[in-house]
């Protein structure tokens, strides 16, 4: 009974404790029901995971109104994937947040702030689980504004300022995915994904399709922070509450690459979206750029959150470049990314968040020393960085593998090159962190600080430990993303 | 127990050290590397163990004959080593050494090429710690540097396996040849550790800075890993001929310029392996056994000069030869270690060396090869100049330098004693080791020709030296002897070219490094936090981005 309406309590479930929260007034309560809403929904992506067979999907129609009338939910093996991403970050990152806000936030805004973050969480998974595109873009909107007032709850002042440009930048990109959806709806006259997929082959190169293709793709592209079009996201994960930077990181870039798949691989088809090459390219040049542009600039940033921001855009760049090879390995190399980036940012965010709780700061200066005095985080940090810099035996290792061979398959000796290049500057960002905690004393005159609370510790361990075991065992990772990727280019799983 | 890789117990064995009081640490330190040697024989032949990882087949153990020989010899290093290095060093360097020496010994059981990376890694990672623990600035930037050179071979290597596994869809550790892209730079990361030309100058960059035991450790492990892996590998990759070649000269050339005792020894390393190197391109089976006898050897002696230079630099705090000299007469036993291993070293008959690197010489013969065989001869002459005698004749001999050091503390004296019995027990009785190496040896190095040939080599180079002495004595500086050599040994081309080198190297690498730093400025100028790609943005210089994107897409889609 329960089993069959698991695909709607996914997003309603959190989608209505959103409020309750407010009702709830008091931050700890709020707190805690948001937690218990985030453990359940990732108990939902699991089963739904469990419980989609390979290739084939479960379809949800809402309130009983068939699609292509109704809104229909439907859950393939690349839904239930991200769904487990975005929930599980969001289940760790609600665990670990109560003394983090209480530090960072103002005790009256507590509960409209997991309210926020629920309401936020409610539209990723709705974004992912949903067939229908005008619905997908709802969903977007509700996530998107949910995220500009958590951003701006940031202490720092410029957090407004951050806030403010992302919300003209989503909109932006919001609008433009509108607009695109718009442009379908006017020549196919549906809404429902799957009808889109199979009227538009017929159309052709018809303009209204192109034009509608164009401005979906820039849409998405401004939601994923591809460069250039990132500028928005530095700030935005600088300046937020830490909490917020790393579910945010964890999961909000993350759903914007599954939409990029779904239009592109399954609403317009791979043989329409990549015909001619051009796409292709410009998707690898932006992606490649963004890895080296971003990795460079990150060596020199002396807020280590701007500089784990500008890692993420060079990271996206990564899986971008994954999804530009068109190829399977390719496909596959940027999924097990998402996954795996989603987990060493998370993780690595998360670390971050408890050295402001205990110092104050996430400047460079304020890590001096602080390998002695909070071993168990700097060393958590250490282990994300590793997994960024892609170390055999983490999970960064088996994203790198897959990319490098998907490049070298594609016959890009330079592409695997330009790959291994970035890793070496994530090694030099990375480094510049560790010399600072491990080899440098503290500031005479500097207060004592003390090792994390061990309700942070654990959520951030459990990362690390995902991180190492996602590096060894890949059965989740790669055997999952090996399937979707034959399933998205068309091929039977 | 037997499925899993020896290494491994190394590994988790230095993850339990920190945990443990002193005194049972010690016994710990000293029972892994002999727990290790047992299941290093416990291995059987064959794979033992094999593991599907990302569609790749990996055998993450394979017991061999000569990964068993580099096992073997590398244990007994890790046991001597932690013994030399028991009471001095610091604990982070002890459980360094132990997570280094594992990842060697992981490698020579690698079947596979992922298997050896992981672990060539790891070894990275150890050693690096190892020079790190000397807590010296210098030994900081050392480590460093050491550490960008192995990480930028790791990636060299990776980048070969992963472009191997592309073209032949096999990960299989078996012997290749350098015909593709992707071979080429598996074998450039295998150099890359063997201190092989252009970067042979991390390993005099980097151990002598390392503390007293940790130098020794350094020298056995990385290097003689590397000789596995083109043993291993690339058999009979005629480049390899002229690379080891170039380091056996390069060892020699530097190391009779240099001052500091512990460099002397570190360049001589270079030289050491270039005589294995130039054995593994030689790839007969005569040579290949010698190139693994080598190093089984050469590990043992160099391991005791550096434990006698180590004893000699934490007795007295100095390292420069000009500093040193007549240490005999308080440090007798280790003088007589000392002296022992630079005769090793030297091929002396009756030691270790003479045993081995004859073997090499020998396999030239065999071939007919005249021009590498008159130049291995020419480089023992060197490796005698430059090994065995400068470096003990400066350290114990010499001028009297007025120091007065007791021999050093019980356990580094035993592991001294233990290695100078090894390096003469081998030469006595070279049987054991000769029926260990890779193919059946018929090969007798006591021959009476043999005998005479090394023995006027050895004396005649020995007359060289003293001759010069004599100059040495009116100037008491060290750069007389390159002036003697260049004069009497007629090597004036190669000798004139590393001294014009070695002027010019300082104004090179002073105008390398003014151009990285204008490199990095100008990074700084764009992706700086105020350059051009990482400032605060207008929010409408974003949207104009968005507009150009959007303009190129529908552009694109039209056409």
């Amino acid at each position: 009974m329960i089993d069959e309406h698991l695909p709607v309590l996914q997003v309603v479930v959190p989608l209505l404790a959103a409020p309750m929260c407010l009702l709830l007034g008091r931050g700890t309560l709020a707190w805690g029901l948001a937690t218990a809403v985030g453990w359940f929904a990732l108990y939902v992506a699991l089963s739904l995971l469990g419980s989609v067979p390979a290739g084939g999907e479960i379809r949800y129609a809402l309130g009983g109104w068939a699609a292509p009338w109704g809104i229909e939910y439907r859950v393939d093996r690349l839904d239930s994937y991200v769904l487990v991403i975005v929930a599980a970050v969001g289940a760790l990152v609600l665990t670990y947040a109560r003394a983090s806000v209480a530090r960072e936030i103002a005790r009256h805004q507590h509960a409209a702030f997991y309210a926020a973050l629920l309401l936020c969480l409610a539209g990723l998974l709705g974004i992912v689980i949903t067939g229908d595109a005008f619905n997908l873009f709802v969903f977007l909107e509700i996530s998107s504004l949910s995220s500009y007032a958590l951003i701006s709850l940031g202490r720092d002042r410029r957090a407004l300022t951050a806030s403010y440009q992302y919300l003209i930048m989503g909109t932006l990109g919001a609008t433009f995915i509108l607009i695109g959806v718009g442009l379908l709806y006017m020549v196919t006259g549906t809404l429902n994904m799957l009808d889109l997929a199979e009227r538009l082959p017929a159309l052709g190169d018809n303009r209204t399709v192109l034009a509608a293709f164009a401005f979906l793709v820039v849409g998405i592209c401004l939601k994923i922070a591809l460069f250039p079009l990132h500028l928005w996201l530095p700030n935005a994960y600088a300046y937020a509450p830490s909490v917020v930077t790393a579910f945010l990181a964890g999961t909000a870039t993350k759903v914007a690459i599954y939409v990029l798949l779904r239009f592109l691989f399954t609403i317009f088809g791979a043989g329409f979206s990549f015909s001619g090459m051009l796409l292709s390219a410009l998707l690898m040049v932006l992606a490649l750029l963004g890895v080296l542009v971003a990795s460079t600039v990150a060596i020199f940033q002396n807020d280590v959150k701007r500089m784990l921001a500008y890692s993420s855009v060079a990271q996206i760049g990564y899986i971008v470049l994954g999804i530009s090879l068109v190829s399977v390995t390719g496909l596959t190399a940027a999924l097990v990314h998402l996954f795996n980036h989603a987990v060493m940012k998370a993780a690595l965010f998360l670390a971050l968040g408890a050295v402001v709780y205990r110092v104050g700061g996430a400047r460079l200066e304020d890590m001096k020393g602080l390998g002695r005095a909070m071993p168990l985080t700097l060393a958590a940090f250490v282990a994300g960085g590793l997994s960024l810099i892609g170390v055999p035996l983490t999970a960064g290792f088996i994203s790198k593998w897959y990319l490098v061979l998907a490049a070298l398959e594609a016959g890009w000796w330079p592409i695997a090159l330009l790959v291994l290049i970035g890793s070496l500057l994530a090694v030099v960002y990375v480094w510049r962190v560790v010399e600072t905690a491990y080899m440098q004393p503290r500031p005479a005159g500097a207060a004592a600080v003390s090792e994390a609370p061990w309700h942070m510790l654990l959520p951030i361990w459990a990362l690390v430990v995902a991180n190492v075991w996602l590096g060894i065992d890949t059965d989740l990772t790669v055997g999952i993303a090996g399937g979707v990727a034959v399933e998205l280019l068309g091929g039977a799983p | 127990m037997t499925s899993l890789s020896p290494g491994l117990l190394l590994l988790f064995g230095a993850a339990l050290l920190p945990l443990l009081p002193a005194r049972p640490r010690d016994g710990v330190l000293l029972g892994l590397p002999l727990l290790t040697l047992a299941a290093v024989w416990a291995v059987p032949d064959g794979d033992a163990l094999r593991v599907a990882f990302l569609g790749l087949e990996l055998v993450p153990v394979r017991g061999t004959g000569v990964g068993r020989l580099f096992a073997t010899v590398f244990a007994l290093m890790a046991f001597t080593g932690a013994l030399y290095a028991l009471r001095q060093a610091r604990l982070v360097e002890q459980v360094a050494a132990q997570v280094y020496a594992g990842g060697a010994i992981g490698v020579t059981f690698a079947g596979d090429l992922v298997t050896l990376f992981v672990f060539w890694e790891l070894m990275a990672l150890g050693s690096t710690l190892v020079i790190w623990s000397a807590n010296t600035p210098q030994a900081y930037r050392a480590s460093l540097r050491y550490l960008m050179v192995h990480l930028f071979g790791g990636v060299v290597l990776m980048a070969g396996i992963a472009g191997h596994f592309v073209e032949t869809g096999s990960v299989a550790f078996t012997a290749m040849q350098p015909d593709s892209p992707a071979r080429w730079l598996i074998l450039v990361g295998f150099l890359i550790n063997t201190g092989a030309p252009p970067l042979s100058s991390w390993v005099p960059d980097a151990y002598p800075e390392a503390s007293p035991s940790g130098a020794v450790f350094l020298s056995a492990f990385t290097t003689k890993t590397a000789v596995f892996a083109l043993l291993v590998g690339f058999p009979g990759a005629t480049v390899l001929v002229w690379v080891g070649l170039w380091m056996i000269f390069y060892g020699i050339v530097y190391a009779l310029l240099e001052n500091d005792m512990r460099r002397i020894l570190a360049y001589s390393i270079v030289n050491q392996v270039g005589f294995m190197v130039c054995g593994i391109g030689i790839g007969t089976a005569m040579a290949l056994n010698g190139a693994a006898a080598h190093a089984f050897a050469h590990i043992i002696y160099k391991a005791l000069l550096l434990m006698s230079a180590g004893a000699v630099l934490h007795m007295t705090g100095r390292r420069k030869c000009s500093e040193l000299g007549g240490l005999y007469q308080s440090m007798p036993l280790t003088t007589l270690c000392g002296i022992v291993g630079a005769l090793a070293i030297s091929s002396f008959p009756f030691t270790s060396g003479f045993v081995s690197k004859s073997m090499i010489v020998q396999s030239t013969v065999d071939e007919h090869l005249a021009t590498i065989w008159f130049l291995l001869i020419a480089a023992s002459a060197g490796v005698f100049l430059h090994a065995g005698i400068k470096f003990p004749w400066f350290v114990f001999f010499q001028k009297d330098s007025g120091l007065r050091p007791p021999d050093p503390p019980w356990n580094m004296r035993a592991a001294m004693v233990l290695f100078a019995f090894l390096c003469i027990a081998l030469g006595i009785f070279p049987q054991p080791l000769y029926a260990l190496l890779p193919f059946p040896v018929e090969y007798e190095p006591y021959t009476a020709t043999h005998l005479v040939a090394q023995f006027q080599l050895l004396l005649f180079s020995g007359l060289a030296f003293f001759t010069l002495l004599s100059l040495m004595r009116r100037t008491e500086t060290i750069s007389l002897d390159f002036d003697w050599f260049y004069r009497r040994f007629a090597k004036e081309p190669l000798l004139k070219f590393t001294l014009r080198g070695s002027n010019s190297r300082e104004r090179f690498v002073a105008a390398a490094r003014r151009r990285v730093d204008g490199v990095i400025a100008r990074l700084f100028r764009t992706h700086g936090p105020h350059g051009m790609l990482a400032d605060n943005w207008p929010t409408g210089s974003m949207v104009l981005w968005v507009a150009v994107l959007l303009a190129l897409m529908l552009l694109v889609s039209y056409l």
